[in-house]
Protein backbone atom coordinates (compact mmCIF):
# COMPACT_ATOMS: atom_id res chain seq x y z
CA UNK A 1 0.00 0.00 0.00
CA UNK A 2 1.33 3.60 -0.61
CA UNK A 3 -1.31 5.14 0.59
CA UNK A 4 -3.32 4.63 3.60
CA UNK A 5 -5.87 6.94 4.91
CA UNK A 6 -6.87 5.95 8.21
CA UNK A 7 -10.51 7.41 10.21
CA UNK A 8 -9.53 10.46 9.26
CA UNK A 9 -11.73 13.19 10.68
CA UNK A 10 -11.50 17.12 10.22
CA UNK A 11 -13.57 19.36 12.04
CA UNK A 12 -13.75 23.44 11.42
CA UNK A 13 -15.11 24.65 14.74
CA UNK A 14 -18.39 23.12 14.29
CA UNK A 15 -18.72 21.80 10.72
CA UNK A 16 -17.14 18.46 10.11
CA UNK A 17 -15.75 18.64 6.81
CA UNK A 18 -14.40 15.01 6.33
CA UNK A 19 -15.77 12.38 8.72
CA UNK A 20 -13.73 9.31 9.30
CA UNK A 21 -12.74 8.08 6.15
CA UNK A 22 -10.53 5.37 5.80
CA UNK A 23 -9.57 3.39 2.32
CA UNK A 24 -6.29 2.17 1.66
CA UNK A 25 -4.97 2.58 -2.06
CA UNK A 26 -2.51 0.28 -3.68
CA UNK A 27 0.83 1.08 -6.08
CA UNK A 28 0.53 2.04 -9.02
CA UNK A 29 -3.76 2.43 -9.92
CA UNK A 30 -5.61 5.27 -10.43
CA UNK A 31 -8.15 6.20 -7.61
CA UNK A 32 -10.90 8.68 -8.81
CA UNK A 33 -12.14 10.85 -5.41
CA UNK A 34 -15.71 12.23 -6.56
CA UNK A 35 -18.68 13.57 -4.99
CA UNK A 36 -20.86 16.72 -4.77
CA UNK A 37 -19.38 20.33 -3.80
CA UNK A 38 -18.46 20.76 -0.85
CA UNK A 39 -18.06 17.45 -0.21
CA UNK A 40 -15.04 17.32 1.68
CA UNK A 41 -12.97 16.36 -1.63
CA UNK A 42 -10.32 18.92 -1.21
CA UNK A 43 -10.45 19.18 2.47
CA UNK A 44 -9.27 15.27 2.47
CA UNK A 45 -6.43 16.38 -0.07
CA UNK A 46 -5.01 18.91 2.11
CA UNK A 47 -5.26 16.44 5.22
CA UNK A 48 -3.23 14.12 3.09
CA UNK A 49 -0.26 16.13 1.92
CA UNK A 50 -0.14 17.71 5.03
CA UNK A 51 -1.75 21.55 4.47
CA UNK A 52 -4.58 21.02 7.36
CA UNK A 53 -3.96 18.14 10.51
CA UNK A 54 -6.47 15.95 10.52
CA UNK A 55 -8.33 16.32 13.63
CA UNK A 56 -8.38 12.43 14.03
CA UNK A 57 -7.02 10.22 11.87
CA UNK A 58 -3.90 8.89 10.60
CA UNK A 59 -1.95 9.11 7.43
CA UNK A 60 0.38 6.56 6.22
CA UNK A 61 2.12 7.40 3.28
CA UNK A 62 5.03 4.51 2.24
CA UNK A 63 4.89 2.92 5.10
CA UNK A 64 5.33 6.51 7.06
CA UNK A 65 3.42 7.76 9.48
CA UNK A 66 2.65 11.76 8.16
CA UNK A 67 0.06 12.91 9.88
CA UNK A 68 0.01 16.49 10.15
CA UNK A 69 3.36 16.77 9.32
CA UNK A 70 4.34 20.17 7.27
CA UNK A 71 3.51 19.97 3.30
CA UNK A 72 7.66 20.09 2.21
CA UNK A 73 8.38 16.90 4.01
CA UNK A 74 5.30 15.11 2.11
CA UNK A 75 7.21 16.69 -0.84
CA UNK A 76 10.37 15.11 0.14
CA UNK A 77 8.88 11.63 0.84
CA UNK A 78 6.98 11.89 -2.71
CA UNK A 79 3.61 13.17 -2.72
CA UNK A 80 3.01 16.31 -4.96
CA UNK A 81 0.15 18.07 -5.57
CA UNK A 82 -1.94 20.05 -8.03
CA UNK A 83 -4.09 23.10 -6.63
CA UNK A 84 -8.00 23.86 -7.98
CA UNK A 85 -7.28 26.66 -8.34
CA UNK A 86 -3.70 27.04 -9.78
CA UNK A 87 -1.27 28.94 -8.34
CA UNK A 88 1.81 29.50 -10.63
CA UNK A 89 4.54 31.24 -9.42
CA UNK A 90 3.43 34.58 -11.55
CA UNK A 91 6.67 36.31 -11.69
CA UNK A 92 9.10 33.39 -12.30
CA UNK A 93 9.20 31.61 -15.77
CA UNK A 94 7.48 28.24 -16.64
CA UNK A 95 10.47 26.50 -16.60
CA UNK A 96 11.66 28.13 -13.65
CA UNK A 97 8.19 26.99 -11.56
CA UNK A 98 9.42 23.86 -12.87
CA UNK A 99 12.49 23.92 -11.77
CA UNK A 100 11.39 24.69 -8.22
CA UNK A 101 9.43 21.35 -8.59
CA UNK A 102 12.63 19.91 -9.57
CA UNK A 103 14.85 20.95 -7.24
CA UNK A 104 12.73 20.42 -3.89
CA UNK A 105 11.07 17.36 -4.47
CA UNK A 106 12.34 14.11 -3.88
CA UNK A 107 14.81 14.27 -5.55
CA UNK A 108 16.25 17.29 -4.27
CA UNK A 109 18.03 17.86 -7.39
CA UNK A 110 20.88 20.57 -7.98
CA UNK A 111 20.12 23.33 -10.85
CA UNK A 112 21.75 21.92 -13.85
CA UNK A 113 19.84 18.44 -13.22
CA UNK A 114 16.57 19.84 -12.18
CA UNK A 115 16.99 22.37 -15.18
CA UNK A 116 17.37 19.07 -17.26
CA UNK A 117 14.40 16.94 -15.67
CA UNK A 118 12.10 20.43 -16.12
CA UNK A 119 12.49 20.41 -20.16
CA UNK A 120 11.93 16.31 -20.33
CA UNK A 121 8.76 17.35 -18.00
CA UNK A 122 8.08 20.52 -20.06
CA UNK A 123 7.73 18.12 -23.33
CA UNK A 124 5.87 15.66 -21.82
CA UNK A 125 3.19 18.00 -20.46
CA UNK A 126 3.41 19.87 -23.54
CA UNK A 127 4.63 23.48 -22.18
CA UNK A 128 7.81 23.19 -23.90
CA UNK A 129 7.39 25.90 -26.12
CA UNK A 130 6.48 28.11 -23.33
CA UNK A 131 9.85 27.67 -21.15
CA UNK A 132 11.07 31.42 -21.40
CA UNK A 133 7.25 33.20 -20.67
CA UNK A 134 6.14 34.53 -17.67
CA UNK A 135 3.81 31.80 -15.93
CA UNK A 136 1.58 35.04 -15.31
CA UNK A 137 0.79 34.79 -19.13
CA UNK A 138 -0.37 31.32 -19.31
CA UNK A 139 -3.96 30.62 -20.10
CA UNK A 140 -5.80 28.52 -17.87
CA UNK A 141 -5.07 25.38 -19.72
CA UNK A 142 -1.90 26.22 -19.96
CA UNK A 143 -1.65 26.81 -15.94
CA UNK A 144 -3.01 23.38 -15.22
CA UNK A 145 -0.44 21.55 -17.13
CA UNK A 146 1.99 23.48 -15.66
CA UNK A 147 0.75 23.29 -11.94
CA UNK A 148 0.90 19.27 -13.15
CA UNK A 149 4.67 19.91 -14.58
CA UNK A 150 5.65 21.17 -11.26
CA UNK A 151 4.34 18.45 -9.31
CA UNK A 152 5.54 15.89 -11.60
CA UNK A 153 9.31 17.38 -11.91
CA UNK A 154 9.24 16.38 -8.02
CA UNK A 155 9.35 12.77 -9.47
CA UNK A 156 6.51 11.68 -6.78
CA UNK A 157 5.05 8.05 -5.82
CA UNK A 158 1.78 9.12 -5.34
CA UNK A 159 0.37 12.12 -7.23
CA UNK A 160 -2.87 14.21 -6.00
CA UNK A 161 -4.82 15.95 -8.99
CA UNK A 162 -7.37 17.85 -7.54
CA UNK A 163 -9.63 19.03 -10.87
CA UNK A 164 -7.24 19.35 -13.61
CA UNK A 165 -10.08 19.07 -16.15
CA UNK A 166 -12.06 21.87 -14.88
CA UNK A 167 -12.51 24.47 -16.89
CA UNK A 168 -10.93 22.72 -20.12
CA UNK A 169 -12.68 22.60 -23.63
CA UNK A 170 -13.17 19.17 -24.79
CA UNK A 171 -10.53 18.97 -27.13
CA UNK A 172 -8.51 19.53 -23.77
CA UNK A 173 -9.76 17.28 -21.75
CA UNK A 174 -9.29 14.41 -23.93
CA UNK A 175 -5.39 15.49 -24.47
CA UNK A 176 -4.93 16.07 -20.57
CA UNK A 177 -6.72 12.39 -20.23
CA UNK A 178 -4.01 10.95 -22.64
CA UNK A 179 -1.29 12.79 -20.56
CA UNK A 180 -2.83 11.55 -17.43
CA UNK A 181 -2.16 7.80 -18.50
CA UNK A 182 1.01 8.43 -19.67
CA UNK A 183 1.83 9.92 -16.29
CA UNK A 184 0.23 6.33 -14.70
CA UNK A 185 2.48 4.29 -17.23
CA UNK A 186 5.59 5.50 -15.86
CA UNK A 187 4.74 3.92 -11.99
CA UNK A 188 3.09 6.84 -10.76
CA UNK A 189 -0.01 6.29 -8.26
CA UNK A 190 -2.66 9.16 -8.68
CA UNK A 191 -5.61 9.97 -6.73
CA UNK A 192 -7.94 12.48 -8.72
CA UNK A 193 -10.92 14.62 -8.07
CA UNK A 194 -12.91 15.23 -10.87
CA UNK A 195 -16.60 16.21 -11.91
CA UNK A 196 -15.97 15.48 -15.33
CA UNK A 197 -18.18 12.18 -14.81
CA UNK A 198 -16.67 10.25 -18.71
CA UNK A 199 -13.40 11.49 -17.78
CA UNK A 200 -13.02 9.82 -14.15
CA UNK A 201 -15.32 6.62 -15.22
CA UNK A 202 -12.68 6.10 -18.01
CA UNK A 203 -9.81 6.70 -16.18
CA UNK A 204 -10.18 5.25 -12.74
CA UNK A 205 -9.15 1.57 -11.13
CA UNK A 206 -11.28 2.23 -8.25
CA UNK A 207 -13.59 4.64 -7.18
CA UNK A 208 -14.41 6.25 -3.57
CA UNK A 209 -17.02 8.63 -3.24
CA UNK A 210 -17.53 11.53 -0.38
CA UNK A 211 -21.00 12.95 0.12
CA UNK A 212 -21.12 15.64 3.25
CA UNK A 213 -17.67 14.20 4.21
CA UNK A 214 -18.88 10.58 4.70
CA UNK A 215 -17.62 8.08 2.66
CA UNK A 216 -20.33 6.45 0.87
CA UNK A 217 -19.02 3.78 -1.42
CA UNK A 218 -16.13 2.77 -3.00
CA UNK A 219 -15.49 0.52 -5.60
CA UNK A 220 -15.02 0.32 -9.70
CA UNK A 221 -16.34 2.69 -11.53
CA UNK A 222 -18.93 0.57 -12.93
CA UNK A 223 -19.93 -0.57 -9.14
CA UNK A 224 -19.78 2.96 -8.20
CA UNK A 225 -21.91 3.99 -11.11
CA UNK A 226 -24.61 1.85 -10.03
CA UNK A 227 -24.83 2.01 -6.38
CA UNK A 228 -28.13 4.24 -5.30
CA UNK A 229 -26.97 5.78 -2.77
CA UNK A 230 -24.38 7.69 -5.19
CA UNK A 231 -26.89 8.29 -7.37
CA UNK A 232 -29.03 10.31 -4.89
CA UNK A 233 -26.05 12.25 -3.61
CA UNK A 234 -25.21 13.60 -6.80
CA UNK A 235 -28.82 14.12 -8.86
CA UNK A 236 -31.46 13.24 -6.09
CA UNK A 237 -33.86 11.82 -8.14
CA UNK A 238 -32.69 8.25 -9.11
CA UNK A 239 -34.85 8.00 -12.22
CA UNK A 240 -33.00 10.64 -13.33
CA UNK A 241 -29.48 9.79 -12.86
CA UNK A 242 -30.29 6.51 -14.65
CA UNK A 243 -31.44 8.78 -17.32
CA UNK A 244 -28.73 10.97 -17.33
CA UNK A 245 -25.79 7.79 -17.05
CA UNK A 246 -27.50 6.43 -19.87
CA UNK A 247 -27.31 9.81 -22.17
CA UNK A 248 -23.68 9.46 -21.05
CA UNK A 249 -23.06 6.06 -21.84
CA UNK A 250 -24.45 7.05 -25.71
CA UNK B 1 33.68 37.06 -29.88
CA UNK B 2 33.44 34.80 -26.86
CA UNK B 3 30.00 35.99 -24.85
CA UNK B 4 30.40 36.45 -21.40
CA UNK B 5 29.40 34.09 -18.96
CA UNK B 6 27.72 36.33 -16.25
CA UNK B 7 26.82 39.46 -18.24
CA UNK B 8 24.41 40.99 -15.31
CA UNK B 9 27.29 40.31 -12.85
CA UNK B 10 29.97 41.89 -15.04
CA UNK B 11 28.12 45.29 -15.56
CA UNK B 12 26.71 46.18 -11.95
CA UNK B 13 30.70 45.37 -10.85
CA UNK B 14 32.24 47.11 -13.36
CA UNK B 15 30.06 50.10 -12.63
CA UNK B 16 30.55 49.77 -8.64
CA UNK B 17 33.81 49.68 -8.75
CA UNK B 18 34.24 52.23 -11.91
CA UNK B 19 32.80 54.83 -9.88
CA UNK B 20 34.17 53.68 -6.40
CA UNK B 21 37.84 54.69 -7.73
CA UNK B 22 36.65 57.93 -8.79
CA UNK B 23 38.28 59.65 -5.65
CA UNK B 24 41.19 57.60 -5.63
CA UNK B 25 42.22 59.51 -8.77
CA UNK B 26 41.44 63.12 -7.70
CA UNK B 27 42.02 62.11 -4.28
CA UNK B 28 39.34 64.45 -3.60
CA UNK B 29 38.24 64.01 0.36
CA UNK B 30 34.35 65.60 -0.37
CA UNK B 31 34.08 63.38 -3.17
CA UNK B 32 35.46 60.22 -1.14
CA UNK B 33 32.75 61.00 1.18
CA UNK B 34 29.27 61.36 -0.82
CA UNK B 35 31.06 58.27 -2.66
CA UNK B 36 31.13 56.53 0.58
CA UNK B 37 27.68 57.38 1.34
CA UNK B 38 26.80 56.25 -1.62
CA UNK B 39 28.73 52.79 -1.72
CA UNK B 40 27.26 52.41 1.85
CA UNK B 41 23.33 52.53 1.01
CA UNK B 42 24.46 50.29 -2.12
CA UNK B 43 25.59 47.46 0.54
CA UNK B 44 23.12 47.91 2.56
CA UNK B 45 19.88 48.25 -0.11
CA UNK B 46 21.49 45.09 -1.57
CA UNK B 47 21.63 43.68 1.35
CA UNK B 48 17.76 44.82 2.12
CA UNK B 49 17.32 43.13 -1.68
CA UNK B 50 17.86 39.65 -0.28
CA UNK B 51 15.08 39.53 2.02
CA UNK B 52 12.60 41.75 0.40
CA UNK B 53 13.13 42.05 -3.18
CA UNK B 54 13.98 37.93 -3.41
CA UNK B 55 12.00 36.58 -0.76
CA UNK B 56 9.22 39.16 -0.32
CA UNK B 57 9.14 40.22 3.10
CA UNK B 58 9.26 44.17 3.93
CA UNK B 59 12.19 44.46 6.52
CA UNK B 60 10.74 47.98 7.21
CA UNK B 61 13.34 48.11 10.61
CA UNK B 62 16.06 46.51 8.54
CA UNK B 63 18.42 49.05 9.75
CA UNK B 64 18.52 47.36 13.31
CA UNK B 65 21.07 45.14 11.81
CA UNK B 66 23.52 47.99 11.02
CA UNK B 67 22.78 49.70 14.54
CA UNK B 68 23.42 45.98 16.42
CA UNK B 69 26.63 45.36 14.66
CA UNK B 70 27.80 48.71 14.25
CA UNK B 71 27.64 49.27 18.49
CA UNK B 72 29.08 45.73 19.16
CA UNK B 73 31.83 46.76 16.69
CA UNK B 74 32.00 50.23 17.80
CA UNK B 75 32.30 49.25 21.34
CA UNK B 76 35.50 46.34 20.99
CA UNK B 77 37.39 49.20 19.15
CA UNK B 78 36.81 52.22 21.33
CA UNK B 79 36.40 50.07 24.47
CA UNK B 80 38.90 47.29 24.24
CA UNK B 81 41.15 48.82 21.28
CA UNK B 82 40.72 46.19 18.49
CA UNK B 83 41.74 46.29 15.18
CA UNK B 84 38.71 47.32 12.58
CA UNK B 85 39.30 43.96 11.09
CA UNK B 86 37.94 41.67 13.55
CA UNK B 87 35.62 44.10 15.00
CA UNK B 88 34.32 43.98 11.35
CA UNK B 89 33.75 40.31 12.29
CA UNK B 90 31.62 40.69 15.81
CA UNK B 91 30.06 43.26 13.84
CA UNK B 92 28.53 41.24 10.79
CA UNK B 93 28.32 37.98 13.51
CA UNK B 94 26.17 39.97 16.34
CA UNK B 95 24.10 40.81 13.55
CA UNK B 96 23.57 37.23 11.57
CA UNK B 97 22.79 35.78 15.05
CA UNK B 98 20.55 38.50 15.84
CA UNK B 99 18.88 37.55 12.50
CA UNK B 100 18.96 34.18 12.55
CA UNK B 101 16.82 34.36 16.55
CA UNK B 102 14.60 36.74 15.15
CA UNK B 103 13.90 34.67 11.95
CA UNK B 104 12.56 31.82 14.48
CA UNK B 105 9.89 34.11 15.40
CA UNK B 106 9.01 36.90 13.76
CA UNK B 107 9.61 35.03 10.16
CA UNK B 108 6.31 33.28 10.53
CA UNK B 109 4.56 36.43 10.33
CA UNK B 110 3.71 37.43 6.87
CA UNK B 111 2.81 41.18 4.93
CA UNK B 112 1.92 43.63 6.67
CA UNK B 113 2.41 41.81 10.32
CA UNK B 114 5.74 41.21 9.96
CA UNK B 115 6.75 44.66 8.55
CA UNK B 116 5.13 45.87 11.92
CA UNK B 117 7.57 43.26 13.81
CA UNK B 118 10.43 44.70 12.34
CA UNK B 119 9.97 48.61 12.93
CA UNK B 120 9.13 46.98 16.56
CA UNK B 121 12.82 44.90 16.90
CA UNK B 122 14.22 48.16 15.39
CA UNK B 123 12.92 50.33 18.32
CA UNK B 124 13.11 47.75 20.79
CA UNK B 125 16.73 47.59 20.36
CA UNK B 126 17.56 51.01 20.49
CA UNK B 127 15.60 51.33 23.90
CA UNK B 128 17.79 48.29 24.95
CA UNK B 129 21.10 49.86 23.96
CA UNK B 130 19.93 53.33 25.61
CA UNK B 131 20.05 51.57 29.27
CA UNK B 132 22.95 49.12 28.70
CA UNK B 133 25.62 51.66 30.46
CA UNK B 134 28.90 50.07 29.41
CA UNK B 135 27.37 50.51 25.74
CA UNK B 136 27.07 53.90 26.87
CA UNK B 137 23.58 54.72 27.83
CA UNK B 138 21.56 57.58 25.90
CA UNK B 139 24.55 59.39 24.51
CA UNK B 140 26.53 56.71 23.31
CA UNK B 141 30.13 55.81 23.13
CA UNK B 142 33.31 58.12 21.55
CA UNK B 143 36.66 56.80 20.15
CA UNK B 144 39.49 57.94 21.19
CA UNK B 145 41.84 59.63 18.19
CA UNK B 146 44.70 57.45 19.03
CA UNK B 147 42.77 54.59 17.53
CA UNK B 148 43.25 56.03 13.41
CA UNK B 149 47.33 56.19 14.98
CA UNK B 150 47.12 52.09 14.04
CA UNK B 151 46.52 52.82 10.87
CA UNK B 152 49.27 55.50 9.81
CA UNK B 153 47.08 58.60 11.15
CA UNK B 154 43.22 60.19 10.22
CA UNK B 155 43.72 60.70 6.61
CA UNK B 156 45.01 57.23 6.18
CA UNK B 157 42.63 55.41 8.09
CA UNK B 158 39.97 57.33 6.67
CA UNK B 159 41.30 56.03 2.74
CA UNK B 160 41.57 52.43 4.50
CA UNK B 161 38.23 53.04 5.53
CA UNK B 162 36.91 53.59 2.15
CA UNK B 163 38.22 51.08 0.31
CA UNK B 164 36.83 48.61 2.85
CA UNK B 165 33.68 49.80 2.43
CA UNK B 166 34.31 49.36 -1.38
CA UNK B 167 35.53 45.72 -0.78
CA UNK B 168 32.28 44.97 1.35
CA UNK B 169 30.16 46.57 -1.02
CA UNK B 170 31.45 44.35 -4.70
CA UNK B 171 31.43 41.65 -1.68
CA UNK B 172 27.62 42.15 -1.34
CA UNK B 173 26.76 42.56 -5.02
CA UNK B 174 28.75 39.05 -5.98
CA UNK B 175 26.45 37.58 -3.17
CA UNK B 176 23.48 38.78 -4.46
CA UNK B 177 24.24 37.70 -7.61
CA UNK B 178 25.08 34.15 -6.66
CA UNK B 179 21.72 33.92 -4.48
CA UNK B 180 19.74 34.66 -7.37
CA UNK B 181 21.23 32.33 -9.23
CA UNK B 182 21.35 29.55 -7.36
CA UNK B 183 18.98 27.07 -6.42
CA UNK B 184 18.75 28.85 -3.00
CA UNK B 185 17.76 32.09 -4.32
CA UNK B 186 15.29 30.29 -6.30
CA UNK B 187 13.59 28.83 -3.52
CA UNK B 188 13.37 31.79 -2.01
CA UNK B 189 11.72 33.44 -5.17
CA UNK B 190 9.09 30.66 -5.02
CA UNK B 191 8.25 31.58 -1.13
CA UNK B 192 7.87 35.45 -2.66
CA UNK B 193 5.59 34.11 -5.21
CA UNK B 194 3.06 32.11 -3.02
CA UNK B 195 5.21 30.65 0.00
CA UNK B 196 2.18 27.97 0.68
CA UNK B 197 2.65 26.90 -2.90
CA UNK B 198 6.18 26.74 -2.49
CA UNK B 199 6.23 24.39 0.63
CA UNK B 200 4.19 22.08 -1.54
CA UNK B 201 6.48 21.76 -4.07
CA UNK B 202 8.96 20.85 -0.80
CA UNK B 203 10.83 24.55 -0.47
CA UNK B 204 10.98 23.97 3.13
CA UNK B 205 10.37 27.93 3.82
CA UNK B 206 10.83 28.63 7.39
CA UNK B 207 14.55 27.38 6.84
CA UNK B 208 15.05 29.16 3.75
CA UNK B 209 13.55 32.43 5.08
CA UNK B 210 15.89 32.35 8.17
CA UNK B 211 18.90 32.38 5.69
CA UNK B 212 17.97 35.17 3.46
CA UNK B 213 17.21 37.05 6.86
CA UNK B 214 20.68 35.98 7.72
CA UNK B 215 22.44 37.01 5.02
CA UNK B 216 21.04 40.12 4.35
CA UNK B 217 21.89 40.94 8.08
CA UNK B 218 25.63 40.24 7.73
CA UNK B 219 26.30 43.27 5.41
CA UNK B 220 24.60 45.98 7.36
CA UNK B 221 26.35 44.83 10.16
CA UNK B 222 29.67 45.26 9.27
CA UNK B 223 28.69 48.50 7.19
CA UNK B 224 27.81 49.47 10.36
CA UNK B 225 31.21 49.03 11.94
CA UNK B 226 32.77 50.97 9.25
CA UNK B 227 30.09 53.60 9.05
CA UNK B 228 30.69 54.44 12.80
CA UNK B 229 34.70 53.85 12.97
CA UNK B 230 34.54 56.68 10.80
CA UNK B 231 32.47 58.82 12.73
CA UNK B 232 34.37 58.26 15.71
CA UNK B 233 31.14 57.97 17.72
CA UNK B 234 28.27 55.99 18.29
CA UNK B 235 24.78 57.44 19.34
CA UNK B 236 21.75 55.04 19.67
CA UNK B 237 19.50 57.87 17.69
CA UNK B 238 22.46 57.65 14.61
CA UNK B 239 22.79 53.62 14.90
CA UNK B 240 18.85 52.80 15.12
CA UNK B 241 17.42 55.62 12.31
CA UNK B 242 13.88 54.33 10.96
CA UNK B 243 14.31 56.86 8.79
CA UNK B 244 17.15 55.24 6.73
CA UNK B 245 15.18 51.96 7.10
CA UNK B 246 12.35 53.78 5.08
CA UNK B 247 15.09 55.00 2.28
CA UNK B 248 16.27 52.03 2.09
CA UNK B 249 13.20 50.54 0.95
CA UNK B 250 13.09 53.46 -1.46
CA UNK B 251 16.35 52.67 -3.06
CA UNK B 252 15.58 48.99 -3.50
CA UNK B 253 12.31 50.08 -5.07
CA UNK B 254 13.59 52.70 -7.49
CA UNK B 255 15.99 50.45 -9.02
CA UNK B 256 14.13 47.34 -8.73
CA UNK B 257 13.53 44.81 -6.40
CA UNK B 258 14.10 40.83 -7.06
CA UNK B 259 17.22 42.57 -9.16
CA UNK B 260 20.40 42.61 -8.54
CA UNK B 261 21.60 45.57 -10.20
CA UNK B 262 18.79 47.70 -9.30
CA UNK B 263 19.37 48.41 -5.45
CA UNK B 264 22.76 49.55 -6.93
CA UNK B 265 20.85 51.92 -9.45
CA UNK B 266 18.71 52.82 -6.91
CA UNK B 267 21.12 53.87 -4.24
CA UNK B 268 22.99 55.94 -6.70
CA UNK B 269 19.77 57.82 -8.09
CA UNK B 270 18.55 58.36 -4.35
CA UNK B 271 21.64 59.99 -3.15
CA UNK B 272 22.33 62.39 -5.74
CA UNK B 273 18.62 63.60 -4.89
CA UNK B 274 18.80 63.59 -1.51
CA UNK B 275 21.72 65.72 -1.97
CA UNK B 276 20.19 68.12 -4.56
CA UNK B 277 17.23 68.13 -2.33
CA UNK B 278 19.29 69.16 0.64
CA UNK B 279 21.11 72.02 -0.93
CA UNK B 280 17.63 73.20 -2.08
CA UNK B 281 15.92 76.09 -0.01
CA UNK B 282 12.44 75.27 -0.70
CA UNK B 283 13.02 71.21 -0.23
CA UNK B 284 15.63 70.68 2.36
CA UNK B 285 12.64 70.36 5.26
CA UNK B 286 10.51 67.92 3.46
CA UNK B 287 13.21 65.55 2.09
CA UNK B 288 11.53 63.00 3.98
CA UNK B 289 8.13 63.53 2.23
CA UNK B 290 9.54 63.99 -1.10
CA UNK B 291 11.48 60.24 -0.43
CA UNK B 292 7.54 59.58 0.51
CA UNK B 293 5.88 60.48 -2.05
CA UNK B 294 8.52 58.95 -4.86
CA UNK B 295 7.94 55.80 -3.31
CA UNK B 296 4.67 55.72 -3.55
CA UNK B 297 4.65 56.53 -7.48
CA UNK B 298 6.89 53.88 -7.87
CA UNK B 299 4.34 51.33 -6.59
CA UNK B 300 1.89 52.98 -8.42
CA UNK B 301 3.55 53.44 -11.77
CA UNK B 302 6.64 51.12 -12.21
CA UNK B 303 6.18 48.65 -9.04
CA UNK B 304 9.29 46.70 -10.73
CA UNK B 305 11.68 49.78 -10.79
CA UNK B 306 14.16 51.12 -13.11
CA UNK B 307 15.53 47.69 -14.05
CA UNK B 308 12.87 45.77 -14.22
CA UNK B 309 10.99 48.23 -16.30
CA UNK B 310 14.32 47.91 -18.59
CA UNK B 311 13.89 44.50 -18.41
CA UNK B 312 10.48 43.95 -19.50
CA UNK B 313 10.98 45.77 -22.40
CA UNK B 314 13.56 43.51 -24.51
CA UNK B 315 14.91 40.32 -24.33
CA UNK B 316 18.42 41.42 -24.74
CA UNK B 317 18.03 43.42 -21.98
CA UNK B 318 16.86 41.05 -19.74
CA UNK B 319 19.81 38.57 -21.07
CA UNK B 320 22.50 41.41 -19.79
CA UNK B 321 20.77 42.95 -16.73
CA UNK B 322 19.79 41.05 -13.51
Amino acid sequence: MILQVQHVTKRFGGLTAVNDVTFDLPKGQILGLIGPNGAGKTTLFNCINGVYSPTEGKIIFNGKDITGSPTYKAAALGLSRTHQIVRPLNELSVEQNVVVGACYGREKLGLRKATAVADEIMEFVGIRERADQLASSLNVAQKKRLEMARALAARPYLLLLDEVLAGLNTAEVSSMLDTIRNIRERGVTIIMIEHIMHAVMSLSDRIIVLNYGELIAAGTPDEVSQNPEVIEAYLGDPGLAAQLLEEERA
Amino acid sequence: MKRLRFPGLWITLILVIGVGIIPAINGSASLRESMFTILMSVALASSLNIILGYTGYVSFGHIVFFGVGGYLGFYVISQHGWNILPAMLVGGLSAAILAFLLGATVLRLRGAYFALATIGINEAMRALVINIPILGGPVGMEMHFSEYKKYGGPMQALWMVYWSVLIVTVLTIVVSYYVKKSKFGLGLMAIREDEDAAEVMGVVAPRAKTWAYVLSAIFPGIIGVLFFFKNGNIEPGDAFRLQFSIELIVMVMLGGAGTVLGPVIGSGIYQQLRKVLLTSPIFKNIQLAVAGFLLLLIILFIPSGAVGWLRSKSVKLRRVLE
